[in-house]
């Protein structure tokens, strides 16, 4: 299994459904769920596993309740500088 | 990796690092401001650039009178509350006796180029050292979407149910323009939040701005945003967004119309 390099996560109870990040995501990677949350707005979600993490979406939210998350740059760990 | 509608659960974030989050100084009170609203973004993005410059402690806003006017609920730094158009001029005041503050006023159109002309002309007339941002979304929103002075021809706003006609009603006020060409102003630029890329271009500017007072420079910088108001334009968000490029940007062009001076050793 591939894994993608970005991931976000919604706040999805404060979502107020104006669909800007889903319009704003080059991937296509959003949707509207045909659910309600506890405010009574159809929430944004991300509906396909193929997130960049741009950061796109996370800009344009008017409610900024979007984390970006993007794959570490190197696997390979930083070896601690010396204090000797 | 498991996919429903509360969204992808992924098993491997402890291999990712967070690279975008809800700045600090924007405080977690759910805005009140309408779904997509530029406002909100706008609110966020002055207060993303205060992070980053490290100044909480030391800025302070000033709130308009317009459906900004909580805005000191989301900004977790000092503010003041300004009487309708009058936010200019209570930053002035600020500026003046804490000079080594950082001081913004935040103004909507109605407040900034309808009540408050006065205040603002003279503000600039005074080369006051004060960032002003200017959120012209071409309508009264907050009092039921009313024509504004920026309004354009042709629009449909509970004051000209028949479009706004030049005859009856007079022209758009293009005030940035009237500002950038006043000796006052170090800065003056206009903007818009309508998609991730003006959002980047926007911080810029405030950044650019706020460094500017940092640093000591003299005179009004000055960021017109041009925004949305999907509820007084009767238009969904992504809707209010495509009017905005298709019409409003064709006749408030945006760019910077006067670039910021580059500062003298001593001015430093
Ligand atoms: C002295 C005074 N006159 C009139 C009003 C009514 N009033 C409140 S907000 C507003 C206009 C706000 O429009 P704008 O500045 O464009 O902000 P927006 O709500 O569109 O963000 C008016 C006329 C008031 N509060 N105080
Ligand atoms: S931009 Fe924000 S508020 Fe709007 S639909 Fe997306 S997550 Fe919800
Ligand atoms: S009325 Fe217009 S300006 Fe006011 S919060 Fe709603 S969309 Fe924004």
């Amino acid at each position: 299994m591939t894994k993608s390099s970005g991931h976000i996560i919604i706040n999805i109870q404060k979502c107020k459904g104006c669909e800007l990040c889903i319009i704003e995501c080059p991937q296509n990677g959003m949707a509207l769920s045909s659910n309600i949350n506890q405010n009574g707005y159809h929430y944004a979600y991300l509906a396909e596993d193929i997130c960049t993490g741009c950061t796109n979406c996370a800009l344009i939210c008017p409610e900024a309740i979007i984390k970006v998350y993007r794959k570490k740059k190197s696997k390979i760990l930083k070896q601690p500088v010396s204090t000797l | 990796m498991s996919i429903s509608q509360e969204g992808i659960h992924c098993n491997y974030l402890n291999e990712m690092d967070l690279v975008w989050d809800r700045p600090d100084t924007f405080t977690d009170t759910t805005l009140h401001y309408c779904p997509g609203c530029g406002h909100s973004v706008i609110n966020r993005l002055i207060m993303e650039s205060v992070q980053e410059l490290n100044i909480e402690e030391k800025t302070i806003g000033v709130a308009p009178v317009g459906c900004s006017v909580f805005a000191y609920h989301y900004m977790f730094i000092d503010m003041q509350e300004a009487a309708h158009g009058r936010a200019s001029a209570v930053a002035t005041g600020i500026k003046r006796i804490l000079p080594d503050r950082i001081v913004f006023s935040y103004q909507g159109d109605g407040d900034l180029a309808a009540i408050g002309t006065a205040e603002t002309i003279h503000t600039v007339n005074r080369g006051e050292n004060i960032l002003m941002l200017f959120i012209n979304n071409g309508i009264y929103g907050m009092t039921g979407g009313q024509m504004s002075p920026t309004t354009l021809k042709g629009s449909i706003t509970s004051t000209s149910p028949d479009g706004r006609d030049y005859n009856q009603h007079g022209y758009p006020l293009d005030i940035t323009k009237i500002i950038a060409q006043m000796p006052g102003s170090a800065y003056v630029t206009r903007q818009s939040v309508d998609s991730a890329n003006a959002v980047r271009k926007t911080k810029k500017a405030m950044m650019k701005s706020l460094k500017y007072q940092m640093d000591g420079g003299r005179g009004v910088c000055f960021i017109e945003i041009v925004s949305n108001c999907p509820s007084g334009w009767k238009m969904t968000p992504t809707e209010s967004n495509e009017w905005l490029r298709n019409e409003i940007f064709n006749h408030y062009e945006l760019g910077d119309i006067k670039q910021l001076p580059k500062l003298k050793t001593n001015e430093i």
